[in-house]
Formats: structure tokens, sequence, C-alpha cells
């Protein structure tokens, strides 16, 4: 079962961007893998967005405390790091939850019922989007097409894609991801 | 012996359970003691039968589906492997209907060979076009290319042969070749099937483009939604260097051609080809003012193809047949076949690749069986989200880039969207403006401002204030986005939101006086 960790709630994660106070300082052991990472990556041309992912997948987000290294290394400015870094949908500035379920919004899937199944999903995790739920076991993120639109709704958990995905489904799925956790 | 059964690797064959049904298949085998080799093969394009499992049987290829795990104990118990009677046999592949109707090119080996086997690849004329291309100058290639009238099959319809010669006259050091898999647009899915099903096209096609032009390394751009794409492109990538397709010699010709992928994450408007220089360059993906040209001064100030998946996947075959051969398909400007993406509410949803001319009726009911809730096709979107909505009045309109800017619509990348009667065309109206404020690099003004703007005052419609000024300063702001953003997001957003009022008046509050003024 979901143990209750560091939750990336989103309103938390404002407060965060606001107060500046709740970012934890990177750990020894962050440290250590964030310059891996930038060793690794930082002779590579156009280097920054093949390094935030590996940072990403690699610690599950990006910690803002580590624009510094990274600008340092690719000799870019911090705000050029951070304007990437929040540029894109993808990639997150706290950690999410142990998984993240993706619902797909885009049209295909808004033609077999999406609205319906996003309103269910909600109610049952019992947050909004961008959100996790309080024992830091789910997030639930929108996404805009996940190339499944021959098999409406879609929705991915992590990196497993789901299609056709009915209330009674997803209940099923998110039930298995609670369990596996 | 051993039989080869297929179970596809596809995501949307996986989505609904192609590697459960796989393991039931080796492990019910084992528990009879039969030899089966899986072949984790592409879809077939026939997503109403995925999982769509095939039998390679002395007749030929035998389907069955959809497979679900349950079903597996009792295909065996009646003689799969044979090609036994089953409820949910099909008969041999090749003999369906919705495949023997179809004109595939580009999508000749999707669904048939192990993907990243290349011996399979090189067994089914792979390599053909790249094996033409390297006895070849430059400009005979890129004669070749324009020669068969291809046009950009990621939606801008821009002669492909034009975008090479281009580069191929730049003088430089260093010339990229990009493709973009940045495949955004909801209703396709055609890129996807062919990095997951035939990735070895796309590579051959790329290595053809940088060995015409001179270029020394291609990138492939792919969105962050397709894991299962990154994995099969990567191996395929790797075997293909392990043969000599890719590096420093190809096939011993002395000439050179690196490819990697490059992860996107997750921003719509990178499939605009210069954001998505940007994006590779380690950038925010800010559009670039034009000129200069991508193929003037692209990746890193280079001179750089930039072209969709579909289009370099289908140079292998023109190389290989030549360009009258590919241009000998099609109507009037649009030569050749287009990958064809059903989608939405229909009850059969697929790929078809047919050559441009078949009619969005015969699409939609044809192949597609009409709506899968059963209930009329009231709208269809084409192009993606950046596509205009079609009412039943216009299902008689040929697949054909003219004639849909004819009557103000767009093909796009092929994608076909079906809505029925429930659906809400204002309520269609304000997402594209909701997607437009999500998406929008913010560089221009009309499009990162009009767009929220444009969600606001779709709310004040469908909250019933003043429909018909309001209606009217949708159209105004359209006006503006339309004729003063810097790319497609800003510039198209207006096609669904324009369509949908002239189509369905009635969604958005308007009598019928409102609707004649």
């Amino acid at each position: 079962m979901c143990e209750v960790i560091v939750s990336g709630d989103a309103v938390l994660n404002s407060a965060n961007l606001d107060s500046g106070k709740l970012d934890k300082p990177l750990t020894d052991e962050q440290v250590r893998r964030i310059e891996a990472h930038i060793g690794a990556f930082k002779s590579m041309p156009g280097a920054l967005l093949p390094l935030l992912h590996a940072i990403q997948d690699d610690l599950g987000y990006i910690p803002e405390p580590s624009y510094s290294k990274i600008s340092k290394a690719l000799n870019l400015s911090v705000a050029e790091v951070h304007g990437v870094v929040t540029f894109y949908h993808h990639f997150r500035t706290h950690p999410p939850g142990k998984h993240t379920i993706q619902i797909c919004r885009a049209e295909s899937c808004q033609a077999m019922g999406c609205d319906a199944l996003e309103q269910h999903v909600k109610s049952t995790l019992g947050v909004d989007y961008h959100q996790t739920t309080a024992d830091g076991c789910i997030t639930l993120e929108p996404v805009y097409c996940l190339g499944n639109c021959a098999c409406s709704p879609a929705i991915m958990v992590d990196e497993e894609i789901f299609g056709r995905v009915t209330a009674t489904k997803v209940d099923q799925i998110i039930r298995e991801v609670k369990e596996s956790a | 012996m051993s039989i080869t059964v297929y179970v596809p690797r596809d995501s949307s064959a996986l989505s609904l359970g192609a590697d459960r049904v796989a393991k039931a298949i080796a492990k019910e085998a084992a528990s009879r003691q039969q030899e089966v080799k899986i072949v984790r093969n592409g879809s077939r394009g026939m997503f109403w039968l995925e999982p769509m499992v095939e039998v390679a049987t002395a007749a030929g290829r035998v389907a069955y589906g959809p497979v679900d795990p349950a079903d597996v104990a009792s295909l065996f118990d009646a003689n799969f492997l044979q090609g036994g009677e089953h409820a949910l046999k099909h008969g041999l592949t090749d003999e369906m209907p919705w495949l023997k109707k179809q004109e595939r090119l580009t999508f000749a080996r999707v669904g048939i060979t192990d993907p990243v086997s290349i011996d399979d690849y090189l067994a089914h004329d792979g390599y053909q076009g790249l094996k033409n291309a390297i006895a070849m100058s430059g400009a005979d290639i890129v004669k070749a290319v324009t020669d068969s009238g291809l046009r950009g099959r990621g939606g801008a319809a821009f002669p492909t042969g034009i975008k090479w010669n281009t580069v191929l006259n730049a003088p430089a050091e260093q010339k990229y070749v990009v493709c973009n898999a940045d495949e955004g647009d909801s209703g396709t899915y055609s890129d996807r099937m062919i990095m997951e099903g035939d990735p070895f096209v796309l590579i051959e096609g790329m290595t053809i483009a940088g060995v015409a032009v001179g270029a020394t390394q291609g990138f492939i751009y792919l969105r962050s939604e397709y894991p299962h794409a990154l994995e099969v492109l990567n191996i395929a990538i790797k075997n293909a260097y392990d043969k000599g397709y890719l590096g420093a010699n190809i096939l011993g010709s002395g000439k050179h051609f690196d490819l990697e992928v490059r992860r996107a994450a997750g921003a719509y408007v990178c499939g605009e080809e210069t954001s998505l220089l940007e994006s590779l360059e380690g950038k925010r993906g800010l559009v670039r003012f034009k000129p200069p040209l991508p193929a003037i001064e692209g990746l890193f100030g280079k001179p750089t193809i930039v072209n969709n998946v579909i289009s370099l996947a289908t140079v292998p075959i023109i190389l290989d047949k030549g360009g009258d051969f590919y241009k000998n398909y099609g109507m009037g400007r649009s030569r050749g076949t287009l990958p064809i993406q059903l989608a939405g509410n229909l009850k059969q949803n697929g790929l078809i690749e047919k050559a441009f001319g078949i009619t969005l009726r015969e699409l939609l009911y044809d192949f597609g069986g009409g709506s899968a809730t059963g209930k009329p096709i009231k709208a269809v979107q084409v192009g993606g989200p950046l596509g205009a909505y079609l009412p039943e009045s216009q299902f008689d309109t040929p697949m054909d880039y003219e004639a849909f800017t004819a009557i103000w619509a767009v093909l796009g990348h092929g994608g076909v969207v079906a809505f029925d009667e429930s659906v809400d065309m204002a309520k269609m109206a304000r997402y594209a403006f909701e997607f437009c404020a999500i998406e929008s690099c913010g560089k221009c003004t009309p499009c990162r401002i009009g767009s929220t703007r444009g969600v606001e005052v779709m709310d004040k419609i469908m909250s019933g204030k003043d429909h018909a000024k309001n209606v009217i300063l949708v159209k105004d702001l359209s006006d503006t986005m339309l004729n003063g953003s810097l790319c497609a997001l800003g510039g198209m957003t207006p096609y669904p939101v324009l369509s949908a009022i002239n189509h369905f008046p009635e969604d958005f509050g308007l009598s019928k006086q409102e609707q004649a003024a």
C-alpha cells in the first residue's frame, strides 16, 4: 500500500513559490546524482532538455536548487534554466505522487465521453488536476493526446497506456495502482 | 515445428491488453507442450479488433480478434495454431475488406514485420531505396522526390522536394535532418504506428535525406507521450548501426549519417518547425520569425531539413520504385497516398492508407461503420485541433488538399475525429480557445492574449449573455488571430471556432434571423 510521502500537492506547491521557504535543500545523494547527470550531458549539443529528462527520470522532478548547478555547467543563466523547466508541461519542480495518472482531454477522447470520466476520477481520488492524493500515492494530470485516438477515451498510468476506459475500468486500475504501491 | 504467432506491440494494442494476451499464449503453449514463436509486430490498424492475434499458416496469416486473455484456452482448443475455426476468427488477414480496399505504400510493412528485426525489414524490400540513393547524385535524389509530388504530410503540405533542394544548394560545413515526431494532434496516430511498427522505414528515409543533401546528423524529435515508440526506435537505431546502415560508412559507400532520438517535453507548439528547432537547441519552444527558413538557417543556425515522420517514411518507396510510381496515385495536385486515421465516435477506428480522393463519407461509413454510439454523426473534425469542423453536408468532400482549402478546411495530418449528435459545438469552440491558451508559446499577442479572451467570450455565450453581440466579438477576435499570429497555433485556432459557428449556429444560441445576419 501507499505510504505517506512528501506531498506534491498543488496548494503546497504554490505556497512554495510564494514564500520560497518550503524548498528543501538538496540531499547529498541528490547532489551526487544531479552532478553525475550534468557530467554525462554537458558536452552534448542542445544538452538542456536531455539533461532535464535524465534528472526527472531519476529523481521524479527537477529540484529548483539544481538550477544553479545546471546553469553553470551549460553556461546559461539561472533564469534561462527556470524558463525552460517551466515552459514544458512535462517537467515538474516538485515531487509527484508515487504514480501519475494522465487523462487525455483532447477532441477524440471528448467525443467518447472523457468529460464524465475525468469528473469520475477527480471525485474518486478527491483531487483536481496537478494535485496529489493526500496519501501521496497518485498525482492526476491532464494530457492533450496520447495518440490512442482509435481507442478513446484513453489514460496513461506512469508509462502504461489504457484504451476504451470506462468508470468501472478506471476504478479497477486505481485499485491496482494503490495495491501495487 | 514451431508456429509463429503475431501479437502487436503497438501502443493502442497494448492499451487493450496485448501484453497480457501474449503472456497468456506463451503460458498456454508451454502447458500444452506446443512450440510457439511469438513475434511482437506493429498493428494492422484495425483497432476495433485489437488485440488482434495472427497465426502464420500454410495458406497465409489468419487473424483472430479482439482476443482477451480469457479467450486463449479456447483458441488452443479450436486449434487456432493451424487456423482452426473460432468465433473470433476473421480468416486470412490479407483478405479482410478493411485492408483489401487500401493502397498501402508507406505502411506496406506495418503489422507484417517484426519492427526491430533488420533481417525481416530486408526480407520485405527494405533498404532498396537507400541502395539506389547511394549510387545517385544528391541532385538526382532530390529530383526523384520532387517528381513524386510528395508534399509535407505533417499538415502544411509544402512540396518536400523543394525543401530538400533548398538545403542541397545551401553551402555549409554541417547540415542536419530533423524528423518532426511531435505528433500532438488529436485524432492522429500514424506517426506513432510507423515508429512502433516499422521504424526502419523512417530511419531509411532520414538516411536518404542525409545522403541527398549532405547532412551527416539526424535527430528524431519524439513526443514524450510515446514511451513505446521511443523504445522501438532506440532498438532499431542500434540494430541499424550494428549492421552498417547508420554511422561513418553506410553500406561501404563512405557516406556518413548519424541518428539519435531526442525526447520532447509535452509542448504542442513544438510541432511547429521553428519552435521544434529551438527546443532541440535546449531552449524554450518559442516560434522563430521566418525568414530565414530552416532550410537556410535551421538547427544551430545550419541548413536543416525538417520533415514529418510520414513524409520521411514515404521517401524509401519513392527511391525504390521511382517518383512516377508514387505520382500515379492521387488526384489533382495531391499526389500519392495519405495515411488517414479514423478516431473518436466511430464503430471501426483505424488506419487507412488510400490514394488522395476518397471522400469523408466513404471513410466514415464504409470504413468506420458509422458512429460507435449508433446516433447520427453530427460533426467531423479533420486535421487535428486546428482543423475545421465539417457538417454532414460536406461529407462528400474528397480527401485532397485543394478540395479542403476550397471549403475553408484543412487535411492536416489526416486525422478524422467523429462526433455524434450529443456534441455541443459551442463547447468545442471554447475548447479550441482553451487549448490554444494552454499551448501558446507566448511570443505573439494575438495567440497569447486572444486565446484567453476567446475562452471568456465563449463563457458569456454559453451562459446565455448577448449571444448575437458576443458571436460578433468572437468572429472579430478570430479575424485578429487568423491574420496577426506568428504561427499556425494562433493563426488556425479560428478554424475550429468559426467553422463551428458557421455550420452549427443553433449551438451558439443564435435565432434564425441572427444566423442569417
